[in-house]
């Protein structure tokens, strides 16, 4: 059986995603293969090339898998697809656009953000908000795949698997790009980051957000995450969000300040491996999954964890 | 214009599902069920755009059981026009649903379609994508702005690192992110008015849409629970406890 991942990349470099995602497909097959769609991409196809188990990777180029447009990754795809068994895209914004239209061309089912491959045909996937593990069993010929990238090691380097180009598919419906704001950060992606400082309604307003929530995490080197609320209240991008309907993370520290704990915000997060929950409410449901609470108004406890942190040489 | 907004009837997003425990699937037996909230801002959004004079009618389409006529009642107050129920008891995979969606569009021939980009049931995030390509009709998903003008649709996506904009002829699919705008409350004289709207019901079976499931539940678990640790008393015993952890 030989599988296809599509790789999650910026052209220049790529996502940690990939890694994870590769390791996922391992456990289907040694025949795995990485695709990079996009523009001027040659540096993020030469990256794959290293992941350690890597047969070979496909680069296919265009402006419009440039754009990201899911039409044309779709038709980029569709046609390789005589060629293997099952394609695996990571879960994130860009492979939730694409891979169901993949499933859809090929008229086989997804499998929605895959926790663990059980054996090649059979796989274990949350449902409910992570309230519930499925372990579904696919009857199709082609398996269409998304993978839920924190729950897979990323493979590691040392391959160097050869580079081949292919056509990249054209765009048959009536879509065009006209531009996209991204969020520049110098910090660490929140997807893939070791650390992440989140905050909540609590904040009150974007200012109190830029104040309390980024020095932390800045003095810790993590990346910056938000409840919905916040972003909703406008405290924080959208790109922010840690839940059911935004990002999943499952950093080693995940610190909640002034979140309550609602099973859409814990969905994104209670795979974490340590939480601290910092809020001024005991009863507060995000007490009942932290691993150190501590209850507190924020606008103490966070200068004093600043000065904590300063004072153990962080 | 005419739009079409398909809704789905799921477990209410406030209450937590519970595994039942022969883990055969979850316990939807005398739980609380609504419509599911991202549909629910697809119906708003639609709703709106009659409103601004851009949509001349709204029509709301679910895929369930006889009780999803409650569901579309729901929408029916919100302020579309009129339902149809197609009605099955299986539950359906995403692209089953896409075909029958299909189907649908092709009675009804809407100028856009406006859905929700995931149901909290499933969690799939897949319909939308897979109607988009069956019809071959362009994909606006994870949309946190729409404007529409002409037979054009202007749309801002959430994407990951923050915001993309594309214009998409119509037809087109739109799915709705949180952010698109938040759903009035239907008001009581509005309720009892959605009563009086017309509700079709077909058979899903009559369409004649292979409807066989392409995964077996093998079983449904419930996941690991986390256990509450332990209270600390000031930030410095915070820090001495996650440098115990290892984590700093
Ligand atoms: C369909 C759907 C999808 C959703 N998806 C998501 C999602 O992906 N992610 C997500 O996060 N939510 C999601 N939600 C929303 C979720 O249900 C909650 O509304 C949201 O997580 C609440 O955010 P919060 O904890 O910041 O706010 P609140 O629930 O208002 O909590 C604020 C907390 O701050 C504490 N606090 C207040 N002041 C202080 C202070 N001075 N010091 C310390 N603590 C203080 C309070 O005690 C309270 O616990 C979704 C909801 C729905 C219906
Ligand atoms: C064997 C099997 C067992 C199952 N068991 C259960 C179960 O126990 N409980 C359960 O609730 N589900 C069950 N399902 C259904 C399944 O979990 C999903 O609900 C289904 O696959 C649809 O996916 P989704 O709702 O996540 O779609 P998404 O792609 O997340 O939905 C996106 C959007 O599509 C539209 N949409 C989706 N479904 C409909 C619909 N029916 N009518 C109108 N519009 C719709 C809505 O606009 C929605 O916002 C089962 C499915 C199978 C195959």
């Amino acid at each position: 059986m030989a599988v296809l991942v599509i790789a999650d990349h910026d052209n220049a470099s790529l996502k940690d995603s990939t890694n994870k995602t590769v390791t996922a497909a391992l456990a289907l097959s040694g025949d795995v293969d990485v695709l990079v769609a996009g523009k001027d991409a040659k540096p993020a196809a030469e990256a794959a090339a290293k992941i350690a188990g890597v047969r070979k990777v496909l680069l296919a180029e265009s402006d419009e898998l440039g754009q990201g447009l899911a039409e044309a990754v779709e038709a980029t795809v569709v046609p390789l697809m005589s060629g293997y068994d099952a394609v695996l895209t990571p879960a994130t914004s860009q492979g939730k656009n694409v891979s169901p239209r993949i499933a859809a061309k090929l008229d086989v089912a997804q499998i929605s953000e895959i926790v663990e491959v059980v054996s090649p045909d059979t796989f274990v996937r949350p449902i409910y908000a992570g309230n519930a593990l499925e372990t579904v069993q696919s009857s199709d010929a082609k398996k269409v795949i998304t993978v839920r990238a924190t729950a897979f090691k990323a493979a590691g380097e040392g391959g160097s698997a050869a580079i081949e180009n292919v056509a990249a598919g054209a765009v048959s419906t009536k879509v065009k790009f006209v531009d996209q704001q991204l969020v520049k950060s110098a910090r660490p992606e929140l997807a893939g980051a070791k650390i992440v400082v989140s905050g909540g309604r609590a904040m009150g307003s974007a200012e109190e957000f830029q104040k309390v929530i980024e020095p932390l995490a800045d003095k810790l080197g993590a990346a910056v995450g938000a409840s919905r609320a916040a972003v909703d209240a406008g405290y924080a991008p959208n790109d922010y969000q840690v839940g059911q309907t935004g990002k999943v993370v499952a950093p080693e520290l995940y610190i909640a300040v002034g979140i309550s704990g609602a099973i859409q915000h814990l969905a994104g997060m209670k795979d974490s491996k340590v939480i601290v929950a910092i809020n001024k409410d005991a009863d507060a449901p995000i007490f009942q999954v932290a691993d150190f609470g501590l209850v507190a108004d924020y606008k103490n406890a966070v200068p004093e964890l600043m000065d904590a942190l300063a004072a153990a040489g962080k | 214009m005419k739009v079409l907004v398909p809704v789905k009837r799921v477990i209410d997003s406030n209450v937590k599902a519970r595994v039942k425990s022969d883990q055969s699937g979850v316990d939807l037996a005398n739980v609380k069920m609504s419509i599911n909230p991202f549909c629910e801002i697809a119906v708003e959004e639609a709703v709106r755009l009659k409103e601004k004079g851009v949509a001349s009618e709204v029509v709301v389409v679910s895929i369930g059981p006889a009780q999803a006529q409650e569901t579309l009642r729901q929408a029916l107050a919100m302020g579309a026009d009129r339902a149809v129920l197609i009605q099955t008891d299986q539950d359906l995979e995403p692209l089953e649903v896409a075909k029958v969606l299909k189907a649908a569009i092709a009675e009804e021939n809407p100028n856009v379609v406006i859905m929700g980009k995931q149901a909290i049931d499933g969690d799939n995030n897949a319909t939308g994508q897979m109607l988009a390509a069956l019809l071959d009709w362009p994909q606006a998903t994870f949309a946190s702005a729409v404007e529409i003008s002409g037979d054009v649709a202007k749309v801002t996506r959430e994407v990951d690192g923050g915001l993309q904009t594309i214009e998409v002829g119509l037809p087109a699919i739109i799915t709705a992110d949180l952010r698109l705008n938040e759903p009035r409350y239907a008001s009581l004289p509005n309720i009892m008015k959605a009563k009086k709207k017309p509700l079709d019901v077909k058979e899903a079976a009559s369409l004649g849409v292979d409807l066989k499931p392409h995964l077996k539940v093998l079983k449904v678990a419930e996941p690991a629970k986390r256990s509450a640790g332990i209270k600390v008393e000031t930030a410095g015993d915070l820090v001495a406890n996650l440098k115990t952890a290892g984590v700093l």
